[in-house]
């Protein structure tokens, strides 16, 4: 196991990558900490699977470097780096039995026999399936052959990490519980430095210690679940995480009041003026229906989902969702909404602001964002 | 659901059963009827039994033949197999020279097979032919007109050089349809180049490989036009395979009665051979699927 470092990383397909554009990965600085468990999030074509890749050795990055425990593997063949990987749809020799599947890895690196029948043994007990050994892994059900990819590549001890690129893709939704289930054991048991890729957030917030947002070829934001809730830096990262996602409305901000529309929302902090495009969010948990406090809204749907209603409503021409209690009563009459001032974030050009809090705050206010990769637009 | 029963629905068929009688049927027992008399010209038959197909089982002559053409196709498949996919492994898989592999390994099929007997009766002469004359010069004795070996070798590059394509092709799809996260799995896993070829693309390939060895099998089992513009069947017998002798028999000699008989056991063979083929195929696919 190892620590890995992305030390100014990017990565073009082009041959002559000239602006911004062509890259399909932005620069990039990061270490992943040794045993922990990251979800790479994003929609698809974000550039998540290229950052794998990278990893693993099967991509060579235009630019930058990448180290294990501080040793530069930029350019050693993906053998030398001692990584596991679990691709998208089951990669199994269809031919072998689920044991010589386990044991192919091990006998490539030629060690001798009574080693591998140990370590297939342990793993197999490790995944579940020593009763299946002498099976062939043709006939087997996409689990069980995602098992045996997973298998194939913890049976290497010194395995410096685990890479899934959307492992569960292919698999049944009941199954797909069970083995992300069987995975956190796993990690939890074995603490491997485990990657995994996903544009599932459920997935992904499940699983990982800490999620890696990714949007258009840029690292959003990297953080746990709850800040990712919470704090979102990028509007994103708002709308991408969450049921309904959070609602991004256009605004203007002034001091610790937000004017929609000439009326106005009560921030929990003050801000300095702001450039470009300034936008509040506001997640819909933290929106709340009423007769009389508020700003106007238009009811137009409410949907049942069981734990809570999920409000359809416009708000000065644009869409926003509200969340209430399964036990709220909501009546024809109530067609004001209010936000919760601790929870509303203000955005500029799409990144989080940071504010200055209102009483006795320093005198220098603070609007830098803080998010760890370059600001696109200043 | 109630059925209808009407039994004017058979002239539904009654088009399909004309057509296969005409084409297939009619003609066949033409043959059978042949197997089966005997005639000293003037139209008039007499009824043969079996004699013909026991004769025939007692002749050197078939045996000979079955003998020469089990071991062309014996070698064309050991050369054509492997090497189609030794070509299909090392051709570009995408792009521009990819295209461009595909078409110039197209052109021999698309060849008449008379013209291709013609083209390496020509290649292969001494007189004016490029093969021939080169060979001639350097010094080896070649001559597929008088020397077995020279015939046979002549015959079965032929061939090679026909066929082969079709081979690669068929592999080459095969290889195609293998994802690249097979062998990006393989790379993590260390597998050596031999290791990927008998692990990864060899069982994916093994579908296709199966229909080009029944196709290549049946269609050298067959083979006549290209051996028989190339070297008639000579030197003597050494290059007669069964459907050369077949037309000896039946339009050299006019021996319909035997010739017949060859036939439908010709037929047979063929038939017995697919059949054979295709249920090892069948049962492989199960036992592994």
């Amino acid at each position: 196991m190892a620590k890995i470092t992305l030390d100014n990383l990017a990565h073009s397909y082009l041959p002559n990558p000239g602006s911004e554009d062509d890259f399909a990965l932005k620069e990039l600085n990061h270490d992943w900490t040794d045993g922990e468990a990251y979800a790479l999030l994003g929609s698809s074509g974000c550039g998540k699977s290229t950052l794998l890749n990278i990893i693993s050795g099967l991509l060579h990055p235009s630019q930058g470097r990448i180290l294990f425990d501080g040793k530069d593997v930029t350019h050693a063949p993906t053998a030398e780096r001692n990584i596991a990987q679990v691709f998208q749809f089951p990669v199994v020799y269809d031919t072998m039995t689920v044991h010589d599947n386990l044991a192919f890895p091990l006998r490539n690196r030629g060690r001798d026999e009574s080693y591998v029948a140990e370590r297939v043994q342990e793993i197999a007990r490790m995944i579940g399936m020593e009763d299946m050994l002498r099976k062939k892994a043709r006939g087997l059900t996409a689990d069980a052959k995602q098992k045996i990819s997973l298998g194939r590549g913890m049976v290497r001890k010194d395995v410096n990490a685990l890479l899934f690129d959307e492992p569960l893709t292919v698999i049944d939704p009941h199954m797909k519980w069970e083995l992300r289930t069987q995975l956190k054991q796993l990690h939890h048991d074995f603490g491997h430095t485990m990657i995994y890729v996903t544009h599932d957030q459920t997935e992904a917030l499940t699983f990982a210690d800490k999620v890696v947002v990714m949007y258009d070829g840029r690292v959003v934001q990297i953080g746990t679940p709850e800040e990712l809730f919470e704090r979102p830096e990028h509007t994103f990262v708002g709308y991408f995480i969450g049921s309904p996602g959070m609602n991004v409305i256009p605004a203007r901000i002034d001091g610790n009041k937000a004017y929609v529309n000439g009326s106005y929302v009560e921030l929990a902090q003050g801000y300095k003026p702001l450039d470009g495009k300034v936008e509040i969010g506001v997640r819909p948990e933290f929106a709340r229906l009423s007769q009389s406090e508020g700003l106007p809204v238009k009811v137009r749907r409410v949907e049942d989902v069981g734990r809570h209603k999920i409000i359809r409503a416009e708000f000065f021409g644009s869409d926003i969702n509200i969340i209430a209690g399964e036990d709220d009563h909501i009546s024809a009459d109530m067609n004001r909404v209010t936000f919760d001032a601790n929870r509303v974030n203000v955005y500029a050009n799409d990144w989080r602001v940071n504010g200055r809090p209102r009483d006795g705050g320093p005198s220098d206010p603070d609007t830098a964002t803080d998010h760890g990769t370059p600001d696109p637009n200043g | 659901m109630e059925k209808t029963v009407n039994q004017k629905a058979w002239f539904l068929v009654l088009p399909v059963l004309l057509l296969v009688a005409f084409s297939a049927v009619i003609p066949l027992m033409t043959v059978v009827n042949y197997s089966v008399q005997d005639t000293f010209g003037n139209n008039q038959f007499f009824w043969a039994g079996l004699e013909w197909f026991e004769e025939m089982l007692r002749s050197e002559r078939m045996w000979d033949a079955l003998g020469r053409q089990l071991m062309f196709s014996g070698i064309i498949l050991a050369i054509e197999i492997p090497l189609g996919i030794f070509v299909a492994l090392n051709m570009p898989k995408s792009g521009f020279w990819s295209s461009f592999c595909l078409v110039l390994m197209s052109l021999p099929l698309l060849i008449p097979w008379n013209v291709v007997g013609t083209i390496w009766q020509i290649f292969g002469r001494v007189d004016i032919g490029l093969l021939g004359y080169t060979l001639d010069a350097l010094g080896i004795n070649y001559n597929y007109t008088q020397d077995i070996l020279a015939a046979w070798v002549t015959i079965i590059v032929m061939d090679v050089w026909h066929w082969t394509s079709l081979v690669a092709l068929l592999a080459f799809a095969g290889l195609k349809s293998i994802p690249d996260a097979y062998y990006q799995a393989a790379k993590i896993d260390q597998a050596s180049r031999w290791k990927v070829f008998r692990f990864i693309e060899l069982p994916k390939m093994m579908g296709v490989l199966m229909i080009a060895i029944l196709l290549r099998f049946m269609d050298s089992f067959m083979i006549y036009t290209e051996p028989f513009v190339v070297t008639g069947g000579g030197p003597g017998n050494a290059t007669t395979l069964l459907s050369i002798d077949l037309v000896k028999m039946a339009l050299g000699q006019f021996d319909l009665g035997p010739a017949a008989a060859f036939s439908i056991m010709y037929f047979l063979v063929i038939l017995l051979i697919s059949w054979v083929f295709y249920t090892v195929m069948t049962n492989l696919e199960k036992r592994e699927g």
